[in-house]
């Protein structure tokens, strides 16, 4: 799994990556009540706002981490954007993205890099 | 934090695990471990433990209480004079331009006036009561108390156990209350909508009430960001964001906090702050009204969001003041001001939202019933 600096998780399943958000960002957002994910087939580029995530506090922005298609999206936290708190890094993945050009991975993070970073 | 005041319940939130942020000069908890929803939703349950000690308490004394409240009534739209011992009231401070420059507490307790007031507006309070009511109305501000509150459908039960007295409290009553051994000014009242109590109580004594109410097994604490979502779901203005300088009471839907006897036609009309245009409003209406705000699908609201009549193009016709998820409508919810056109419950507008705009119904304030005990 990597990591990128705005909190994201990235989960590799052969040519697709499963994006999500870190424990430490749930717990820093606080309760998430509200998520618009983006639709199936959108062509994304890295760093392009994708996803909105909004909590009890505050509204976020989730970004591509990679160039790419979004092939699938977890429908099922938008009526339960709870989850997201509950298990950030399990079934509260947000969407899936075929990855135009693999070697944009190599940027992210490793676990202990991560954990580094959060200090 | 380096220049912020503390209560004299920090420690005891630090110890709680609280999460505590700058706010109105203080370093307050704006959440505990438990988290903003389940603290919103423990409240509306059984019973939160607030701390309010950043707000100002101040006393009002003179030759009695009748010569207090008169001098009281020159600087807000309230009846003041006409409160009965032991009552409190909601009041404003109103300015010259009939805008609203804080919102507050008065109690009559006897032979003088309690006064509590906002936290970022107290130190201009103080001085508008210094400079308005001195020499004959002395102005003490009560430095050496803390402010708790606790509220919820379990608060009675809660604070009945240290004193059987305050069950006998209706709401809006005030008393003084032994409490754990302590001197408190109690009134049953609060911010979020549900019963409950407020409790001036010595500082030092703060933190022994505060354990002697959380050791029991319905109380809570619960921090700012849960108090927020309360207080809009129970209709409240927060000062600042719903009412300030520039809005009226009667455009802040408060046209209630003001008795008859002062609005025009009254025994006691005028002689406050801004009079005329306040009355001018009472006789010709208002182009913008405070309205309760209901987006119809899970996107929260925020403050600052634009209000159009029409799906598509227009002027906006208002914005949103406070607004974000309400954890006990399991929605979320907002307030804000619209043209009068449109303030009529059951209309529906457009907050622009990420450029989009989306359908929200005006509603009937508050959007979560108040369960107080009157």
């Amino acid at each position: 799994m990597k990591f990128t600096e705005e909190h994201e998780w990235l989960r590799v399943e052969g040519d697709v990556v499963v994006v999500g958000i870190t424990a430490h960002a749930s717990e820093q957002l606080g309760d998430v009540v509200f998520i618009e994910l983006p639709e199936t087939g959108t062509e994304v580029t890295k760093d392009e706002e994708v996803c909105v995530i909004e909590s009890v506090k505050a509204a976020s922005d989730i970004l591509a981490p990679i160039d790419g298609e979004i092939v699938e999206v977890n429908e099922p936290l938008a009526d339960d954007p709870g989850k997201v708190n509950e298990d950030p890094m399990g079934d509260a993945w947000f969407f899936k993205i075929k990855a135009a050009d693999a070697s944009q991975m190599d940027d992210y993070m490793d676990e202990a890099a991560y954990n580094d970073f959060i200090g | 934090m380096g220049d912020l005041h503390r209560t004299p319940l920090f420690d005891l939130h630090v110890e709680l695990g609280a999460k505590m942020v700058p706010f109105a000069g203080y370093e307050m908890p704006v959440q505990y471990p438990l988290g903003v929803m389940k603290e919103h939703l423990h409240t509306r349950a059984a019973a939160g433990l607030f701390d309010v000690s950043h707000m100002g308490q101040v006393i009002l004394r003179g030759d009695s209480y009748d010569a207090v409240a008169t001098a009281f009534e020159t600087l807000v739209p309230m009846d003041v004079l006409g409160l009965g011992q032991r009552r409190q009231r909601y009041g404003l401070f109103t300015n010259e331009a009939g805008g609203i420059d804080d919102d507050l507490m008065f109690a009559n307790r006897g032979d003088h006036l309690f006064v509590v007031v906002n936290a970022a507006c107290k130190d201009a309070d103080i001085a508008r009561m210094k400079a308005a009511l001195e020499p004959g109305v002395t102005v003490e501000v009560i430095a050496d108390r803390a402010l708790i509150a606790l509220q919820g459908p379990a608060a009675e039960a809660a604070l009945a156990r240290l004193n059987p007295a305050v069950a006998e409290m209706s709401f809006m009553d005030v008393a003084t209350v032994d409490l754990n051994g302590s001197e408190c000014w109690v009134s049953r009242s609060g911010y979020t909508g549900e019963d409950g109590y407020e409790i001036s109580v010595p500082a030092n004594e703060a933190e022994g009430l505060s354990r002697a109410l959380l050791a029991m097994g319905e109380v809570e604490a619960i921090g700012l960001g849960a108090r927020d979502s309360l207080r809009l779901e129970g209709g409240l203005c927060l000062y600042g964001n719903d009412i300030d300088t520039g809005t009226s009471p009667i455009e802040a839907a408060l046209t209630w906090a003001i008795q008859k006897v002062r609005r025009p036609g009254g025994d006691r009309a005028g002689g406050y702050p801004g009079a005329s245009r306040i009355a001018g409003d009472f006789a010709e209406g208002v182009a913008r009204k405070r309205v309760g705000l209901a987006p119809e699908g899970r996107a929260p609201m925020r403050a600052g969001t634009e209000l159009f009549a029409a799906e598509t193009g227009g002027d906006p016709i208002g914005t949103v003041t406070s607004g974000g998820f309400g954890p006990t409508l399991g929605a979320p919810v907002a307030m804000g001001y619209v043209g009068s056109a449109q303030a009529a419950v059951g209309t529906t507008v457009y907050g622009e939202v990420r450029g989009k705009r989306l359908p929200v119904t005006v509603a009937k304030m508050p959007l979560v019933p108040a369960n107080f005990k009157r």
